[in-house]
């Protein structure tokens, strides 16, 4: 019976670390066909968290199995991925668009397109101040 | 059996950094090399944890954390830079550098 659980375990842990290991190649094979930088950062930020997250899972159950050890900084490790790889994501990919990178080709639609995103479209927009110096002003 | 999974997985990830390089030499423009290093620390991650369970050791788990962590404060610093000029933003001279 313990015999048959330790291969159960085992074919869980290959299964979770080999499929985080293809996640991971995906998203390289994505970084490196995808045309633009938008593109790229979404292969890049949520394929890998995905696949890191289940590599993680599976050495956590790793040590459980075999060495009897609950690992909390490995459950650690999958929460900070969690939460920071979008967070990261998404600034990387705000200042892409502010620094003015070039969107492919093939790009349908850019909904920020016409939205004022520098101070001179924004003192355009509106009547002539920005938002934090009206407040001084106000100050 | 698992051994070899872990080798896989071990080469994969390899495979996966090595693209990464090619887009931080190659990438056009600055986001891209900053996408890719997110990358490279993330899969590092990755590598750590499949090296422990290869040398059945919890020694390098704290690298774990530390590498999530020291690439997230990159990515978070490079992205401010890039879009700003600079990292650290004070309220009194920000009119200096919008």
């Amino acid at each position: 019976m313990h015999e048959i659980g330790m291969t159960i375990v085992e074919w869980i842990i290959g299964l979770l670390v080999l499929g985080g290991a293809l996640l991971g190649a995906l998203s390289a094979f994505g970084l490196l066909r995808l045309p633009d930088v938008y593109t790229r950062s979404h292969a890049a930020t949520k394929s890998t968290t995905l696949g890191v997250m289940s590599i993680l899972l599976g050495a956590f159950l790793y040590f459980v199995a075999y060495d009897n050890y609950v690992s909390a900084k490995l459950l650690l490790g999958i929460v900070f991925v969690l939460i920071t790889a979008p967070v990261a994501g998404h600034l990387i990919g705000r200042a892409a668009y502010k620094s003015g990178a070039p969107l492919s080709d093939r790009t349908v639609q850019d909904d920020l397109k016409h939205a004022p995103h520098t101070d001179t479209q924004l003192r355009e927009h509106t009547d002539g101040q920005l938002p934090h110096e009206r407040e001084r002003q106000r100050e | 059996m698992l051994q070899v999974v872990l080798y896989t997985a071990l080469v994969l990830l390899s495979l996966s950094v090595v693209a990464g390089l090619y887009r931080i030499i190659r990438g056009p423009s600055m986001p891209d090399r900053v996408i890719a290093l997110d990358t490279i620390g993330i899969c590092l991650i990755g590598l750590v944890a499949v090296v422990c369970m290869l040398q059945d050791t919890t020694a390098y788990l704290d690298i774990i954390l530390l590498m999530g962590i020291l690439a997230f404060l990159g990515t978070v610093a490079f992205s401010k830079f890039i879009e700003k000029g600079v990292v650290m933003e004070h309220a009194r001279n920000r009119d200096d550098h919008r």
